[in-house]
């Protein structure tokens, strides 16, 4: 059972964490825009890297914040955690 | 009897304790186990063995043994467990596994529990290493938690050495008191780490109560300890291991470090008559031990050349020894009478056969975590082979060499013989003819060859037979041990009970369980319930001699013909704040929700990225910048947390916030058309005429001063009223529902009633007429998809030339032509029916039924189903196969109750 540091609770278990995917694959500016492979390759296609993988998970059970982490596909350790960034909502 | 005066630090002789074992009764005293105890009445035998049923003793002293399993039967039946490591109470009743053991049929009434912990150091193993350790730590101030299995600290000492200059019983005393003067440390005996996990995460087993004769009834049996160390400090000492020879699993076999520790803990003489075959230096001290007790004892040891110091002693003791002699197989039914020795095979009687074939450092917790281990060629064993984080081993278990090795061991396997007489597993009834057919078929790996062979899968994990096994087959294939890869230890390191790992995470208190307000009302009402995610909700309120087909039937009728109520409040319930918070359900519904006016309701169907439905649920606008919305009740927290990932991740920075407001109000679903004469009389003071009130809008009111919010939603197609209130007002606005709606006869309904009333309708339920690949189109709500907005979550996807497939599945009813076969949820609906037969296999499919139900209404089963180009065939008549029968079905439109939509109104 890994600890996981939540950017605003600090180390706490994995089971209070759920994995939300890879990071790295925005919601598309303009879905319209894509043609149908673009579009499949966003619903369905997802990075699978082996090394350090950036992914958002969220602190389910605990201050149910999502972040973005860094995690090491071979060995499991996180890299990195860090707060999302506030962005001007479009 | 073999107990022998002057030894036996372990038990109390003061006092005497009675078991049975085989249906026989036993004498021992507190501080014995079930083994010390056999072997005080020198019974070696125990059950027979698992494939072969071949005669079985045993074999250690503790958790090692592979072979001398119980079935405990008194005071509670308790299956597999070992000999060696039960501690004997009054009245205990056992008896020897006979290849199997036996689960309890009556319920357990012991508690478990768990412990959860934090510490800066966890020292496991309180041998002396461990009790250096936790010292030491104790010492500069740590928090410090030691745990070790044993009933009693000090490992494998036998308190015949010496520590620190005193005699190591003294030495281990005088530690464990001190250590109990620091106020960080937490010392526990009895407990097993049986699992180690990352980051400093332990799992240990405590036994509490069964080596007492009358634990307090309030203490937990077994307790898991839950234990996150900054460092870790392994100190689990070092496992003696046998080497094979034929009819090495023969009663009266034992290591000789467990003949050894038998007889200083227990004051037990496992045998009169000993042979002691070994292949290092640590056995002598066992021979000259049991020698000392009074036991005739010779020494062969397979080395070509003996320790002349370990020697010398044993010629002072009359022990002959004799070198480059070993042991080749043994003789004797219940009980060995002889072993077959050297090269010209001649027999030595015995009682006792003592093996030392050299030790396993117990590197288990450390390979748990991932740590890497290396070979040691010299000694033949695994040993730590690198560093973990925080971790530290320390003593045996480190691979550390005992200082008082006069000559290096030989390292020896197996001697020669005949294959399928030499079991390697005791506790698999495995022999190297096993592990030679594990080669022949090609194994090189070793996790190959457990697999192949089970060997290390028994009770025991291998703890004496892995490495025993990782040497034939590097034998065999006459490659190094250290090139077959290394076997990988799990948890956990000793059996633990489903029972402990539940804790108190039994029954009722396995899931939490959900009720409304006014469950108690259900209760009285005689509801019968169902789970519904974690909600226990009312399906249906039969009346006395009702079965749940006439109680629903009666209740269908009741709110169609009059007036019924609903707890609704398990429906999930988001408040949604914020001047943007219509941005945010414009994105994540697929209809319009900004133009929404205050005041009004709206049906809206959220999809995922794949344009299909994930849930749907009203959403009521109750401000420019707040709206509440409904979820379904099994999937409120997944629509929450899809939510809170858009305004988290996708859109941050959003002005929006979500809380779930759930369990806050509760929700009365007042239905039929009857449903405004009730709700006007409870509120007087509101306008319940459909001119003032209509369909699809809510407004505030009060009731008694407390607020209230009537919405006019229907789930049913009936004039309904939903009335909310906040929880702790629920039950006095139930019971003045009801008692206004007496004299309509006002019926409470539950989820049956409220399913079949909404199939008549034609209303999906999300996750049960749908199934992910089911589209808004498919299910008819292509009205709910917007068609101004540039984009929503799904949008894009419904472009997508799959989604205008005429075949796609749709939601449509099914009409038994029988009118009175109820087609099974989940039947499969086929098309072309020759003549009521089968066409041949793969019989087509057309789709499933999604929905069954009897209706009140039309007096007649109903279902709904998804069917390929289902709107096109309307009138069809398909067939569903039902057990050995096809039962004929005609398609219909999925609206079979008031298609126009006339008593929504009233
Ligand atoms: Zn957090």
């Amino acid at each position: 059972m890994q600890l996981i540091t939540c950017p605003w609770c600090g180390p706490r278990e994995e089971t209070e964490f759920h994995y939300g995917g890879a990071a790295t694959v925005p919601y598309p500016a303009d879905p319209a825009a894509l043609g149908d492979d673009a579009w499949a390759r966003f619903v369905f296609v997802r990075p699978n890297p082996k090394g350090p993988a950036t992914e958002q998970w969220s602190h389910a059970a605990g201050c149910r914040r999502w972040f973005t982490a860094v995690r090491d596909t071979r060995t499991h350790r996180f890299l990195a955690t860090v707060d999302i960034q506030p962005e001007v909502p479009r | 009897m073999s107990r022998v005066d002057g030894y036996g630090w372990a038990i109390d002789r003061s006092r005497t304790v009675s078991v049975t074992v085989n249906g026989r009764a036993y004498t021992g005293h507190p501080g014995d186990t079930l083994a010390s105890v056999l072997f005080a009445h020198d019974v070696v035998a125990l059950g027979t063995s698992v494939k072969y049923r071949r005669p079985r003793g045993i074999a250690g002293s503790w958790t090692e043994d592979p072979t001398g399993l119980v079935q405990i039967e008194e005071p509670f039946p308790e299956p597999m467990l070992q000999a060696t490591a039960v501690e004997i109470t009054d009245g205990l009743v056992a008896r020897g596994v006979n290849g199997q053991g036996r689960l309890a049929q009556v319920p357990d009434h012991a508690r478990y529990d768990r412990l959860h912990t934090h510490c800066d150091v966890l020292v496991v193993g309180a041998g002396p290493a461990g009790l250096l350790a936790a010292r030491d730590a104790a010492r500069a101030g740590a928090d410090v938690v030691l745990v070790d299995d044993r009933p009693t600290p000090g490992g494998a000492l036998t308190g015949t050495e010496r520590i620190e200059g005193r005699p190591a019983r003294e030495f281990v005393a005088d530690t464990v008191a001190e250590l109990a003067t620091h106020p960080g440390v937490t010392h526990r005996q009895r407990t097993t780490a049986f699992g180690h996990y990352d980051d400093g995460f332990v799992l240990a087993l405590e036994r509490r109560t069964d080596h007492l004769r009358d634990a307090p009834t309030t203490r937990s049996r077994q307790r898991v300890h839950r234990i996150r160390a900054a460092r870790i400090v392994i100190a689990t000492g070092a496992i003696e291991r046998p080497f094979v020879f034929d009819d090495d699993d023969r009663p009266g076999i034992l290591l000789a470090s467990a003949a050894r520790d038998l007889l200083h803990r227990h004051g037990v003489l496992a045998g009169h008559d000993v042979v002691v075959a070994t292949t290092d230096d640590s056995a002598y001290a066992a021979a000259l031990d049991l020698a000392g007790a009074g036991a005739r004892v010779r020494v062969l040891d397979a080395r070509a050349a003996v320790p002349t110091t370990w020697a010398a002693r044993c010629a002072d003791a009359g022990v002959p020894v004799e070198a480059g002699t070993t042991v080749h197989g043994t003789r004797g039914t219940e009980r060995i009478t002889a072993v077959v020795v050297g090269d010209d095979r001649a027999e030595v009687p015995c009682d006792l056969l003592l093996v030392s074939g050299g030790r396993n450092p117990a590197v288990h917790l450390f390979s748990h975590v991932g740590g890497p281990l290396a070979y040691d060629e010299a000694r033949g064993a695994f040993v730590p082979g690198g560093e973990l984080d925080g971790v530290e081993v320390v003593g045996a278990a480190s691979g550390a060499v005992d200082p008082l090795e006069e000559m290096p061991p030989l390292v020896l396997w197996r001697t020669d013989g005949d294959p399928a007489r030499q079991f390697v597993d005791l506790a698999r009834d495995a022999t190297v003819a096993d592990v030679a057919r594990a080669v022949g078929a090609g194994m090189t790996h070793l996790e190959h060859v457990k697999r192949y062979t089970t060997i290390g899968t028994g009770h025991d994990q291998g703890k004496t037979s892995g490495m025993l096994a990782a040497g034939i087959t590097a034998e065999l294939l006459g490659r190094p041990v250290a090139g077959l890869g290394t076997t990988t230890f799990r948890p956990p390191y000793t059996p633990v009970a489903f029972a402990a790992l539940a804790g108190r995470a039994r029954g009722e208190l396995f899931d939490p369980v959900r009720t409304t307000a006014i469950h108690d009302r259900h209760v009285r009402l005689g509801a019968e319930f169902e789970d519904v995610g974690q909600w226990r909700r009312p399906r249906h309120y039969p009346r006395p001699g009702e079965d749940m087909t006439a109680a629903v039937l009666r209740e269908c009728a009741a709110v169609r013909g009059g007036v019924g109520i609903l707890d609704g409040s398990t429906l999930g319930k988001i408040d949604v704040q914020g001047p943007d918070a219509e941005v945010l359900l414009d994105q994540l519904y697929t209809n319009l929700m900004s133009t929404l006016k205050v005041g009004r309701v709206r049906y809206g169907v959220m999809c995922g990225h794949d344009g299909m439905v994930v849930d749907d649920g009203t959403v009521l606008r109750l401000a420019p910048d707040r709206y509440l919305i409904t979820t379904t009740t099994g999937n409120a927290a997944a629509v929450l947390d899809r939510m809170e990932e858009w305004i988290q991740t996708e859109w941050p920075g959003l002005r929006v916030r979500l809380t779930s407001v759930t369990d806050h109000w509760s929700v009365f679903a007042v239905v039929g058309p009857r449903s405004r004469a009730v709700v006007g009389r409870v509120f007087p003071d509101v306008d319940v005429s459909n001119e003032a009130f209509g369909f699809m809008t809510w407004l505030d009111t009060t009731l008694d001063g407390v607020p209230v919010r009537l919405a006019r939603i229907s789930f049913s197609g009936e004039l309904a009223y939903e009335v909310s209130v906040a929880s702790e007002y629920a039950p006095a606005l139930w019971d003045r529902l009801l008692a206004a709606g007496a004299p309509e006869g006002i019926t409470p309904y539950g989820t049956e009633t409220m399913h079949v009333l909404r199939a008549e309708k034609g209303y999906p339920i999300i996750g049960q007429d749908t199934d992910g690949t089911v589209s808004p189109h498919d299910l008819g709500l292509g009205w709910a998809v917007s068609k101004k907005k540039t984009d929503f979550v799904g949008k894009r996807s419904f472009a997508r030339p799959a989604n205008h497939d005429a075949a796609r599945k749709q939601l449509v009813s099914l009409l038994p032509t029988d009118a009175t076969t109820k087609l099974p949820e989940g039947s499969q609906i086929v098309s072309f029916c020759d003549a009521g037969a089968l066409p041949p296999p793969p019989v087509p499919m057309l789709g499933h039924v999604t929905s069954s139900y009897h209706s009140a209404e039309l007096g007649r089963p109903f279902a709904l189903a998804l069917v390929r180009a289902g709107r096109e065939r309307v009138g069809e008549v398909v067939h569903v196969p039902v057990g050995t029968t096809l039962v004929p079905a005609r398609i219909g439109g999925s609206v079979l109750v008031d298609p126009e939509g006339a008593r929504r109104d009233g």
